[in-house]
């Protein structure tokens, strides 16, 4: 088959009425910043992690606002922390410290303690 | 001399002896408990480096440089490097000449531990010898040397600016006890012994001070008041120095020898941990030095605060200050005690608790490694994540190699894995190892012999983190100074000189103590100027990703003052060797800025 660069994505839905939120309005609590994403994708255009699970802030981001819990918290494990994407977000994003609050509230069930 | 008081006792030594008993206890508890913390091998390095004379006479010599003469602080500032040695070394010479006095002349009192601090009080002058007449000399000169101490003392407290220090910390309720006890009993000290000096002798100080006073107060129902007196400020002084920042003095004795037995902070508060921020003098050194301190929020942020709240427990203070800091280690250069800030907040965020942990499982290493063991060059160059975000730094390392007619080849040229400092510097120590153990599976396969960075913390991750048996580690800045010295680049003649200043990574001088090859490769190529805060006094660029919660914002400040400190001597541009700082810098310089890689690639021939 030819390669083009890309991959077709099983079809799926996302019902918002379903959609739980929690987890993305617990980090709005913690950083607030989560908020002004635009995205834009640098971060995925820059992301190490990327080749290897998908990873970039900006997925996150969104899939967790569609309740996509679990494929966030594969991309989020990939992550190495680098910063390449704090230094290329436009809007000034924290985006290590971002992961790092999500990385505490993230995982089944059980919530890291300080 | 003869004893004046018999039995050898008095009441007013109590205070003093209570006191002394205290503290000597006190410490003696807190240093087994220290010992107790440490793991097992660490505590068999400590006992073998005490019966190792090589590290003995080490530690004997640091203890008398550092905590008696202070010299690192008299390299640093000649005024409190006086005021520091005058007290420190003058009391311990008090303490040593009044021991020496019992031993000549009543050998017999040796054994009470308040003896020789209050020799003059129990004996009477029988007949002046020339020992005695020596030793109240020095005893006297020791005590003068002392008080000037003491009046700098004094002077710094209430202008600090005088003495060279800009900001200093804020002492709490019980240090400012410790503080006004410790400077009541020099002087109290004075007077106890000129009241006493026409009975039990005196020298150049006490002895005219004595008549002076008899010229208007002629009985001597005051001598026993001030030796109270005295021995009370004594007292005071040792009870409440376990809560201040006075235990410092008693705690580096320790830390020294535990140092140079080669222990490193393994928990974050535990054994040497505690060691270091128990040590801390809270000078406040650390606070001008800090690139954070440009902004007035971030003025309680810095080492010595850190250490302040570790010792109150003050758990959301710890964890805040731990998260913020830039990780430069300018506090750790100019640290008299030598607290390793940096490593003590990496060790803190290790202990966060995360709910889900970092899984590199996915990652195939040998499909990254295939292709370079395939090609099989000598020089393996890693960009590194940073390096990745700046091309211009990586295709003008690739010229520069090829100019040079190296036989290289790039580790990651479509970007691949990070090389882990970033995680060890979060705290996430476990995901490191696993990265950093996948890196070193991909550099072993590909068979070379050089590994070549060009990012100053993927550079000092290679170095002290991994384990690359018989290949050489190193950073573009000393790889590119031997290619010049060795012939195989050639400096272009230029009409003018470009005039540059070198900007010092943190991880890079600091870090790994590379300072002068980027500096003599910019002087073979044109007119190296430096800025007055450089090398080991460099300032962070502000960029740094050793700071977790420092805003994008909040950083600008920072890099404006590390600008401010470059652009003083007027370079043509701004030279570093860290793709960070260049990213950071190149965002608000008003002149270029590039890294060593294109600076040689421009200024040298084929």
């Amino acid at each position: 088959m030819m390669e083009f660069g890309f991959s077709l994505s099983p079809s799926s839905a996302v019902d918002l009425d379903k959609v739980d939120t929690s987890r993305f309005d617990r980090l709005v609590e913690m950083e607030p910043q989560a908020r002004i994403c635009i995205g834009c994708g640098s971060c995925s255009a820059t992301c190490t992690a990327e080749p290897y699970s998908g990873m970039s802030v900006r997925k996150v981001l969104l899939g967790l606002q569609r309740g996509r819990d679990a494929e966030v918290d594969r991309m989020l494990a990939a992550c190495m922390l680098c910063g390449k994407c704090t230094m290329v977000c436009p809007r000034g994003i924290n985006t290590r410290h971002l992961i790092l609050s999500l990385c505490r509230i993230s995982g089944k069930g059980k919530e890291g303690k300080a | 001399m003869i004893e004046r008081i018999p039995g050898a006792f008095h009441p007013f030594v109590l205070p003093f002896v209570i006191g002394m008993v205290f503290v000597l206890a006190w410490c003696l508890a807190g240093m087994l408990r220290i010992l107790f913390e440490l793991p097992r091998e660490d505590r068999r390095k400590f006992f073998v480096s005490l019966i190792t004379p090589r590290i003995l006479w080490k530690d004997i010599k640091d203890i008398f440089l550092n905590c008696l003469i202070h010299v690192r602080l008299w390299k640093r500032n000649k005024v409190l490097g006086y005021m520091h040695s005058s007290i420190a070394f003058g009391w311990f010479m008090l303490i040593l000449l009044g021991h020496v006095e019992v031993f000549l002349f009543l050998p017999h009192r040796v054994r009470f531990l308040y003896y020789p601090i209050f020799f003059n009080f129990f004996v009477a002058e029988a007949d002046a010898t020339i020992q005695g007449e020596v030793l109240m000399f020095l005893m006297d000169l020791f005590l003068l040397l002392i008080l000037s101490g003491i009046v700098i003392a004094i002077i710094k407290r209430f202008r600090s600016r005088i003495v060279g220090m800009r900001r200093t910390t804020r002492a709490n309720a019980l240090d400012t006890v410790g503080l006004y006890a410790l400077w009541a009993i020099f002087p109290l000290r004075l007077l106890a012994e000129t009241f006493t000096a026409h009975i039990s002798g005196g020298s150049f100080l006490t002895e005219p001070a004595g008549q002076l006073f008899h010229r208007f107060i002629s009985n001597d129902m005051h001598i026993l008041p001030t030796w109270w007196a005295y021995s009370i400020a004594l007292g005071i002084f040792m009870v409440v120095l376990p809560f201040t920042r006075y235990m410092h003095i008693p705690t580096e004795m320790l830390l020294i020898p535990m140092r140079n037995a080669g222990i490193r902070i393994r928990s974050a508060r535990k054994g040497f941990a505690r060691l270091e921020y128990f040590s801390c003098p809270g000078c406040g050194v650390c606070i001008d030095a800090c690139p954070m301190s440009v902004r007035k929020e971030n003025l309680k942020d810095c080492t010595v605060y850190l250490n302040r709240q570790l010792r109150r427990k003050n758990e959301p203070r710890i964890e805040e200050i731990s998260d913020k800091c830039l990780l430069c280690g300018k506090c750790t250069a100019v640290c008299q005690v030598g607290v390793e800030g940096p490593e003590l907040r990496m060790a803190l965020r290790g202990e966060r608790k995360y709910a889900l942990t970092p899984d590199y499982g996915r990652i195939e290493t040998s499909a990254l490694s295939a292709p370079l063991a395939e090609r099989k060059a000598k020089v393996l160059y890693y960009a590194g994540c940073m390096s990745q975000l700046t091309p211009s730094i990586r295709k003008a390392t690739a010229a520069v190699l090829d100019r040079a007619g190296i036989d290289w080849q790039p580790m990651d040229p479509d970007g691949r894995l990070c090389c882990g400092r970033p995680l060890l510097t979060a705290g996430r120590t476990d995901a490191a190892r696993e990265l950093m153990a996948k890196n070193r599976e991909i550099i072993l396969a590909s068979g070379c012999d050089t590994l070549l960075l060009t990012c100053p913390i993927c550079y000092r991750v290679f170095l002290e983190d991994y384990d690359l048996p018989g290949i050489r580690v190193v950073h573009h800045s000393v790889f590119f100074q031997e290619l010049l010295r060795d012939g195989k680049l050639t400096p272009k003649n230029t009409p003018v000189e470009p005039r540059f200043v070198y900007h010092d990574p943190c991880e890079l001088g600091r870090g790994c103590g590379i300072y002068e090859p980027p500096r003599e490769t910019l002087d073979a190529l044109g007119t190296l100027l430096e800025a007055p805060k450089n090398r080991q006094e460099s300032i962070c660029c502000g960029g740094s990703l050793g700071s977790l919660s420092l805003s994008f914002e909040k950083r600008k400040d920072i890099t404006l003052g590390a600008l401010g400190n470059l652009t003083a001597a007027r370079p043509d541009t701004i030279v570093t060797a860290c793709p960070l700082c260049l990213n950071t810098f190149a965002r608000y310089a008003d002149r270029p800025v590039k890294d060593l890689a294109q600076v040689v690639l421009e200024n040298t021939t084929d």
